[in-house]
């Protein structure tokens, strides 16, 4: 870490948000993926992509990637840490507000960061379904 | 290594030599300009006097033409709404752009809602306005016109002395927001024909908290502030002397040392402006390239999103702004808050590409060295961007 980094405060987002902005898990594409949803629109402000590979209904692997701000690429991030390992259904019941509880909350103006990312999966979970009826 | 503040059209650092101007104003001359029969009135009325002589040369004004505000945000809101409520009702058209700051544009909304008409003009991509289309603009009942000297957002200089000529042809009042120019641009009001001029300390290292109104003697205007006969009826409430000394100080030192910072500034400039545009793939820059605030670069990255570049930047200790969609208003209370720049709107940046802007604004502190730190990050921190866009990866398969 430069000695600039150690130094800097999160300014308005959480230590966490920050830490997964700065180290986003689980960045890139996966070929071939069960699953793949898209949400938002780049003249938004934000767009995130989501692949998900799945195995007799559990989410093996997720890679994600996100055009935004700092909770959008902290959101994404969270989540696809949030649902690897998670069955379909268990994957389908999360909400927006576990993505931001787990981020130790978004500023108020960026709630729909998280709203993003709980459409991703599930637009990603519908994709899946209709590639596996 | 030091942070480094490239966002000086936010605000300045206060000069030490102006903090040590104010310091006695605080706890050893507290006296109150109104109450000038005793000796601690009378040193605060002759410092107050003192600064607006000062600010006054600033601009070429005579020192009763200056009234002291809190900031540029209440000398836009007397402007404007001061115009409006000193003038008969047959005067019922304001002319003003779309890139004016809020303080303007706001100012307005109340005024059309008691039947005034405003006119907004466009901008051409580069920001500027056309004196053309103001001299179209103005009908026999305006009243106004208001077009600031320089916009924070983009860095372009406005045709303003054209535009004060044609206001002055057609007897209409023009009013000038030199917020982001004063003590950084030669500013004559004068030459530029300017009945009305808004001026912000805290722009030229002066304390925040402290502008002043520029009223051409014989203009009228309705007080926004209820109270007592201040600021000749301007502007009720004491004054805020520790400020206004703090505002005369910066304006004297800026009106010696403005020459020499605007060409260090044009120096940082172009070295920046060349390096990001030599080293960075899919940057635009914004504003007019030459007619252009001293210091100030501004552009925008396609697939990289403004507010992540600010915060990556920022974690690589280099401060600097953006008038992106997601970041203008953070601390705002919901979504609604978050608009897109009016400025990039009204310069026809495409909505679906850009979503924010990067403004490097420098200050007269800043160094070739800062510059060369922000030309070594800048590339790692968009590379790394792209690589987590999908929109970057789109765009290469279709290039492949």
């Amino acid at each position: 870490m430069e000695k600039g980094e150690a130094a800097m405060s999160t300014g308005p987002y959480s230590a966490k948000v920050m830490e997964h902005f700065m180290n986003p898990r689980n960045v890139g594409e996966i070929e071939n993926a069960d699953g793949v949803g898209e949400v938002g629109n780049p003249a938004c402000g934000d767009m995130m992509r989501l692949y998900l590979k799945v195995e007799a209904g559990r989410i093996v692997d997720a890679k994600f990637r996100t055009f935004g701000c700092g909770a959008a690429i902290a959101s994404s991030s969270m989540l696809t840490e949030m649902i690897k390992g998670k069955t379909v259904e268990e994957a389908q019941a999360i909400t927006n507000q576990q993505v931001a509880e787990a981020l130790d909350g978004l500023p108020p103006v960026k709630i729909h960061c998280s709203v993003m990312a709980e459409q991703a999966v599930k637009s990603a979970l519908d994709d899946y379904a209709k590639k596996h009826p | 290594m030091t942070p480094i503040f490239f966002d000086h059209i936010s605000t300045t650092p206060l000069d030490p030599r102006v903090f040590a101007a104010m310091r006695p104003y605080f706890t050893e001359l507290y006296g109150n300009p109104s109450s000038h029969i005793h000796d601690q009135g009378q040193e605060g009325l002759k410092a107050v006097d003192a600064a607006r002589s000062s600010v006054a040369a600033l601009i070429g004004a005579k020192p009763g033409e200056i009234v002291f505000t809190s900031g540029a945000t209440e000398s836009n809101n007397l402007a404007v709404k001061g115009a409006a409520g000193a003038s008969a009702e047959k005067w019922k058209h304001i002319v003003a752009t779309e890139v004016e700051h809020f303080s303007v544009l706001n100012a307005l909304i109340p005024l059309s809602n008691r039947g005034y008409e405003v006119t907004l003009l466009p901008v051409d991509t580069d920001g500027k306005v056309d004196p053309e289309d103001v001299r179209k603009a103005i009908r026999s009942d305006t009243l106004l016109v208001s077009v600031m000297h320089a916009n924070s957002e983009i860095g372009t200089i406005e045709p303003v002395a054209e535009i004060g000529r044609i206001a002055k042809g057609r007897g209409v009042l023009f009013h000038m927001d030199a917020t982001a120019s004063a003590g950084h641009l030669p500013l004559d009001v004068g030459e530029i024909g300017a009945d009305l001029v808004t001026l912000s300390a805290h722009n030229f290292y002066g304390p925040k908290g402290t502008g002043a109104l520029y009223v051409r003697e014989g203009v009228a205007l309705e007080s926004q502030i209820d109270g007592g006969f201040q600021e000749r009826g301007f502007r009720a409430g004491t004054e805020n002397v520790p400020g206004i000394v703090g505002m005369g100080a910066a304006a004297a030192i800026a009106r010696d040392e403005r020459e020499g910072w605007a060409a260090h500034l044009r120096r940082l400039e172009g070295k920046l402006r060349e390096g990001v545009g030599k080293t960075v793939e899919h940057l635009h820059f914004t504003g007019h390239p030459t007619d252009r605030l001293p210091g100030h670069v501004s552009f925008w990255v396609e697939f990289a999103e403004g507010e992540s570049l600010l915060l990556f930047l920022n974690v690589h200790g280099v401060m600097a702004a953006s008038g992106s969609a997601c970041s203008s208003n953070l601390r705002g209370h919901d979504e609604e808050d978050l608009v897109a720049s009016p400025v990039l709107r009204a310069i026809g940046v495409p909505s679906d590409i850009c979503t924010g802007s990067i403004t490097f604004s420098m200050g007269k502190g800043n160094t070739e060295g800062e510059v060369d730190h922000v030309l070594g990050t800048l590339p790692g921190i968009v590379k790394r961007l792209w690589e987590m866009s999908p929109t970057y990866l789109d765009y290469q398969k279709k290039k492949a």
